[in-house]
């Protein structure tokens, strides 16, 4: 079996209100999301012995988590700043369970937050979004993100035969989710026709297939299986995590339409010794919604080119055969940059605790995570549950 | 020159610049292993196949198929609202190596994945040309 299965466990988590937050700089809501996750953990800053953290656009520092460690006062064993986009977080979860397994540290924090909606300047709003492109070899092209993702969106329905109406079901689903969580971005209800009428950003994404912009942070705390039975929460043991890199700029790839999300979710579900079907929640990260698709495909929930279908018949509702992103996700809870798939950890973190309150999914015991960053580029997944056997 | 003014201009490397030096004069230079014999897209120290340093720049022949492209209607800042940088595409060169670019002088409706198209070059600065693609001929 292999060393890490079980052998780490999330027991605390928190998020910070998301949206548009003017009144809060990132630093302070990353410290914010770190004492809620100790609180909620029933732990405080000196029992945190390890400290892993993603910079923010915002407020940058040179190295971020030694100014998260002084900011705090702590003095951890063991400190990484992880710079690897949306795919940063599970990334981080996965760094933080070697962590732990290795005794590089005993209890690790895992926080990121951002003020992409309210915080950035015009230059630095600029700078990011043409960041992701190739300075030499792609930026002189003027692209955008949603662009980059629009090349993504037209190989797949090139390949597939795919509608925007199949998109849209995604953008639905999202919504209908954010609508039952009070500290969502975007509650108000949608429908495809909604999404299908919405603006046109880069051809064939539209407005409502595009992820929000926003502030927010959320932490969560690690520990030892061990530690972890005899703290406040129950424990949600990390089963499995892998990892799939690719490539780091679109024109890089040779595949638009599959991604090291395969490679990532393989390798996850190896070290769990579980598959696609052992699984009861999800969150998938849904920075624009044709990736919500090629992920349920990679990850080996729906056959490729099935996505579409798959959505549109109502899996990611919480009635459905994997209710996803019960908290909104990226497209309608908030995205705030390299937190943003933090938020789908700790919603699926409450989910298996029983605590998601009106968007439980009844007796969840397991969840599945994925994230990735840059343009399709970077991918983790990560398998909870709440047992180890 | 000045509609390209505010653009995101290259700043070629020890490494790229017979690229942009070749560009400069409307040429379209990629790089070939001299040992396998695989052509590679962006300019690096070693072959991507087989790890060789021993790599020759050669011209391509500038044909090249649309992979996949992206009508951009919410340009990133007003130096790209020109036509000529509304479409966004990847496009795989006959020797291989595939390469983003903008289609030019076309309209969006008379594109398709999988159009075949060839280079042109727009002149930036004195020192910069930039490689765009546009619709094949017939």
């Amino acid at each position: 079996m292999h060393l890490l299965r079980g052998a780490a466990a999330i027991v605390g988590a928190a998020d910070t209100e998301v949206g548009v937050v003017p009144d809060k700089n990132p630093t302070q809501l990353c410290a914010q999301a770190i004492h809620g996750a100790l609180a909620d953990a029933g732990l405080s800053l000196a029992d945190v012995d390890g400290l892993i953290t993603a910079n923010s656009m915002a407020e940058p520092y040179m190295y971020h988590a030694e100014m998260m460690a002084e900011y705090l006062q702590i003095f951890p064993r063991h400190t990484l700043s992880l710079g690897a986009g949306g795919g940063a977080s599970f990334a981080a979860l996965h760094q933080a369970a070697s962590a732990i397994v290795t005794g590089m540290a005993t209890t690790v924090v895992v926080a990121m937050a951002d003020c992409l909606r309210t915080g950035l300047s015009r230059d630095q709003a600029m700078a990011m979004q043409s960041a992701s492109g190739h300075p030499q070899f792609e930026r002189p092209y003027g692209p955008t993100v949603p662009a980059f993702y629009g090349l993504v969106a037209r190989a797949y329905m090139n390949t597939y035969g795919t509608g925007p109406e199949h998109f849209a079901a995604v953008a639905v689903n999202a919504r209908d989710h954010a609508s039952r969580h009070e500290g969502a971005q975007m509650r108000e209800p949608i429908a495809v026709e909604d999404v299908l009428n919405s603006r046109m950003i880069a051809d064939p994404l539209r407005l409502l297939d595009c992820s929000l912009v926003s502030d927010g942070g959320s932490a969560v705390v690690l520990t030892s299986a061990e530690l972890a039975r005899d703290l406040k929460q129950k424990p949600v043991y990390l089963l499995g995590a892998g990892e799939g890199h690719s490539y780091e700029h679109i024109s890089a790839s040779d595949n638009l339409v599959s991604s090291g999300a395969a490679d990532a979710g393989r390798r996850a579900y190896e070290m769990a010794g579980m598959g696609p079907g052992d699984i009861d929640v999800a969150g998938i990260y849904d920075c624009f919604t044709p990736v919500v698709l090629i992920e349920l495909e990679d990850l080996g929930f729906c056959g490729k080119g099935e996505g579409g279908d798959f959505v549109a018949e109502g899996n990611l509702g919480l009635g459905g055969s994997l209710p996803t992103n019960t908290h909104g996700g990226l497209l309608s809870h908030s995205h705030s940059g390299n937190p943003g798939s933090m938020f789908a950890l700790s919603e699926c973190v409450f989910q298996l605790r029983q605590q998601a309150g009106n968007r439980q999914v009844a007796d969840a015991q397991t969840a599945l995570v994925h994230a990735q960053g840059g343009i399709l580029s970077s991918h983790c997944t990560v398998i909870l549950g709440t047992e180890v056997s | 020159m000045s509609i390209h003014e505010g653009k995101n201009l290259p700043r070629p490397t020890p490494e790229t610049q017979p690229f942009w030096d070749a560009a400069r004069e409307h040429r379209l230079l990629i790089q070939q292993c001299a040992d396998c014999n695989t052509h590679q897209f962006y300019p690096r120290s070693y072959c991507t196949n087989c790890g060789s340093g021993n790599l020759d720049w050669v011209e391509a022949d500038g044909r090249a198929t649309i992979v996949s492209y992206s009508v951009i209607d919410r340009p990133v800042s007003k130096a790209y609202s020109d036509p000529n940088s509304a479409i966004l595409a990847l496009v795989k060169l006959t020797e291989g190596p595939q390469m983003m670019t903008n289609i030019v002088d076309c309209d969006p409706a008379d594109i398709a994945i999988g159009d075949p198209v060839t280079v042109v070059f727009e002149d930036w600065t004195d020192e910069i040309s930039i490689v765009k693609f546009k619709r094949q001929e017939g």
